[in-house]
């Protein structure tokens, strides 16, 4: 295990070391004491690390994150794992506004509740949030999975691509072009796996599914209302 | 006799109106037929107070002008020298501006990146990712950081030799992105991870981030990730340029980019491109007071684009202050986009030479803005370099002509008193006196 002291260290020679890690690298296991709620904290990893964050974050933790395994002992400030392409990010605490936003790959799991915009643009990440989301999560999203085990705010979904948003509880309100969509056994398959790695005891058949209706796709002058 | 007589009186002869003009009730009636606004590329296509309203002065008694040929009229600018490690060095302070694979063939990138690589200078990827195109032929590649995101990824992050974080286009400061299904082929479609065929809407925001405050954070986490090599550039349309400067440079911007109204786009709405943004001549001089006031000029370097079609513009440009420029419709009428040999084409596509803007339908003659095999197939990208080449050689010539004859012995050392204005309009915006006075609007004192 190496250890860095953030305050002491400082960003910059942090990151550097993260970021300095190959694939075949034998020190695997990282902690990181003192963050103090600093940004951009273990951004741009490319390796098959374990990095425990013994704090809450800034913005932008885990930023653009492959391969690595961050864990967050704490809550996360906005964009956690922005623009993910692989590994695995967990907070333990809640998570701010935009998680996951634009991410393309990889499993963000927030054990506490995310704020707005939770999956924005998301292209390809799972997400899993173990308690509620805010409002305009997952617009414009494209594809991936965001699954919600609490309740969803306002706008769910709005201008929603091809992702696939599970909710077990209340949602306010849908957004433009969102829907409730039958939940069909390749669903809870998806649904059952992301909750197993995600640590989250709720059953699938709890949740419900939502998507795009597919209806904003192409102009349509009698949709103007919607856009 | 009567019947004569009717005849001779003289009668009113038609009169057009100057408001309801014959293209402006087209556009009531194609409005009418089919309840969409227009969307079109490029840029703005109304007469606005642009470069040509300004002239040089030129070397007289009180100042001597430099040989042509002999003396030397250098051209270098070095780009992101504020924080980045490794700043940008070109030869010429003309760049490529950002176009969208999608919106352009691979092939045309391709040509946009040799052509810019053989004459010294940057390329910029656009909306809709970094293609191994454009890479692979670019010496000096700037890669956009777009609300959108398509594409977006830390190996092409860490690939490019600038980062531009792209908050508002002249063609529509304030717009986001239009990509009409046609356009969206399987190639488009994997790279935006989208389904082929749908309309693609890229937002007019960015998803995590709102305000200077939060910008100056996402700066820090993309210098983090690129080890603080990279220069990063925030572009900007011109709306409000002496805080949307000062407000970039506060974020932590190297460069700031500065596009006019006259700036082209791949697909806007028309109503967008001709009414929202101001002409590049009213915000140069604007942008350039805030480097002042914060004593950055020359220190976080400005590039202005919108309408710069030679190097006479170039050369106006960085008089006014800028320390380089960037074009992008002016680069595709080079590989060959417009070209009055696809004028039958261009007929049946209901357009003529000159005024094709249709690039969202992807059905370019020239095969540039087009995703569509056949048509890409008719653009050479080898000879789109080449001619890209010789255009950037010709305006940079051009420059140094007139900077020699101002007495320069350097490009940079254009500067505002160097030219007059011939419109009142002119004056008050490039803050140059009217040509035959010392004044111009708004001049303190007067
Ligand atoms: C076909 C086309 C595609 C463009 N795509 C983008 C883009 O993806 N991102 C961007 O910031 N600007 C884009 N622009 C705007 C250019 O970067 C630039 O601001 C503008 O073209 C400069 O003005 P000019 O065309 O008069 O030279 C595009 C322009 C054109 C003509």
């Amino acid at each position: 295990m190496q250890t860095i002291n953030l305050e002491a260290d400082g960003l910059r020679s942090m990151n550097a070391a993260l970021q300095g890690q190959s694939t075949d690298t034998n020190q695997t296991s990282w902690e990181i004491v003192n963050p103090k709620g600093s940004h951009a904290i273990a951004v741009g990893l490319d390796a098959p690390i374990e990095v425990t964050v013994k704090g809450s974050t800034g913005y932008y933790c885990a930023g653009m994150n492959k391969q690595a395994t961050v864990h967050i002992n704490g809550s996360a400030g906005p964009g956690v794992a922005e623009n993910m392409m692989s590994g695995t990010v967990i907070v333990d605490g809640d998570a701010s506004q935009y998680a996951g936003a634009t991410g393309r790959g990889g499993l963000l799991v927030i054990k506490g509740n995310a704020s707005s915009r939770c999956g924005i643009s998301m292209k390809g990440i799972d997400i899993v949030v173990h308690g509620n989301i805010g409002h305009m999560s997952a617009f414009m999203a494209q594809s991936g999975n965001l699954v919600v085990c609490g309740d969803a705010g306002d706008a769910l979904g709005d201008s929603i691509y091809e992702a696939r948003l599970f909710v077990r509880g209340s949602v306010k309100s849908l957004g433009a072009d969102c829907i409730e969509k039958e939940m069909r056994p390749e669903h809870i398959e998806i649904l059952r796996d992301l909750l197993e790695k995600a640590g989250c005891d709720a059953k699938p058949e709890e949740f419900k599914r939502y998507g795009s209706a597919r209806q904003l796709y192409n102009f349509k002058i009698d949709n103007a209302g919607a856009y | 006799m009567k019947d004569g007589k009717l005849a001779a009186i003289p009668r009113t002869t038609p009169v057009q109106s100057a408001t309801f003009t014959n293209s402006v009730n087209a556009e009531i009636r194609r409005a009418a037929a089919t309840g969409i606004y227009d969307i079109r590329g490029g840029g703005a296509k109304r007469r606005v107070p642009h470069f040509e309203d300004l002239l040089f002065l030129g070397a007289s008694i009180s100042r001597y002008p430099l040989e042509g040929y002999r003396e030397r009229c250098d051209t270098r600018v070095t780009l992101g020298t504020r924080f980045a490690k490794k700043p940008i060095e070109l030869d010429i302070p003309v760049t490529i501006a950002g176009m969208s694979f999608g919106a352009l063939s691979g092939p045309a990138k391709e040509a946009l990146g040799r052509g810019a690589s053989m004459a010294g200078t940057s390329t910029t990827t656009g909306d809709g990712g970094m293609t191994e195109e454009e890479r692979g032929h670019s010496t000096k590649l700037v890669y956009q950081y777009l609300p959108s995101r398509y594409g977006m990824n830390p190996d092409d992050l860490r690939r490019c030799d600038a980062i531009e974080v792209v908050v508002g286009q002249g063609a529509k400061p304030g717009g986001g992105g239009m990509l009409l299904g046609q356009k969206i082929s399987d190639r488009v479609a994997e790279m935006r991870n989208l389904p082929k065929g749908i309309d693609q809407r890229s937002a007019c925001r960015h998803p995590d981030w709102t305000g200077p405050d939060d910008l100056e954070i996402k700066i820090l986490e993309l210098r983090e990730i690129t080890a603080w090599e990279k220069p990063i550039y925030i572009k900007i349309g011109g709306a409000r340029p002496y805080f949307d400067t000062t407000l970039a440079v506060k974020a932590g911007a190297d460069v700031v980019v500065l596009d006019g109204m006259q700036g082209g786009t791949a697909a806007t709405q028309d109503v967008f491109i001709e009414h929202v943004g101001q002409p590049i001549l009213a915000c140069i001089r604007e942008a350039v007071r805030a480097l002042q006031d914060l004593g950055m000029h020359r220190e976080v370097q400005l590039i202005v684009s919108g309408g710069i079609r030679n190097g006479a513009d170039v050369a106006k440009a960085m008089a006014l202050g800028a320390d380089a420029v960037a074009i992008g419709t002016a680069a595709l009428i080079a590989l060959g986009d417009n070209d009055p040999k696809w004028e039958s084409e261009y007929q049946k596509l209901g357009t003529t030479t000159g005024a094709y803007d249709d690039w969202h339908e992807g059905q370019d003659p020239a095969g540039i803005t087009t995703q569509d095999p056949e048509l890409m197939a008719r653009f050479d990208p080898i000879e789109g370099g080449r001619r890209l080449n010789n255009y950037l050689k010709v305006m940079t010539l051009e420059a140094q002509t007139i900077a020699r004859a101002c007495g320069h012995n350097h490009l940079h050392n254009l500067e505002p008193e160097d030219l007059v204005a011939l419109t009142m309009e002119a004056a008050a915006m490039a803050k140059v006196p009217l040509a035959g006075t010392d004044w111009y609007p708004g001049k303190p004192g007067f």
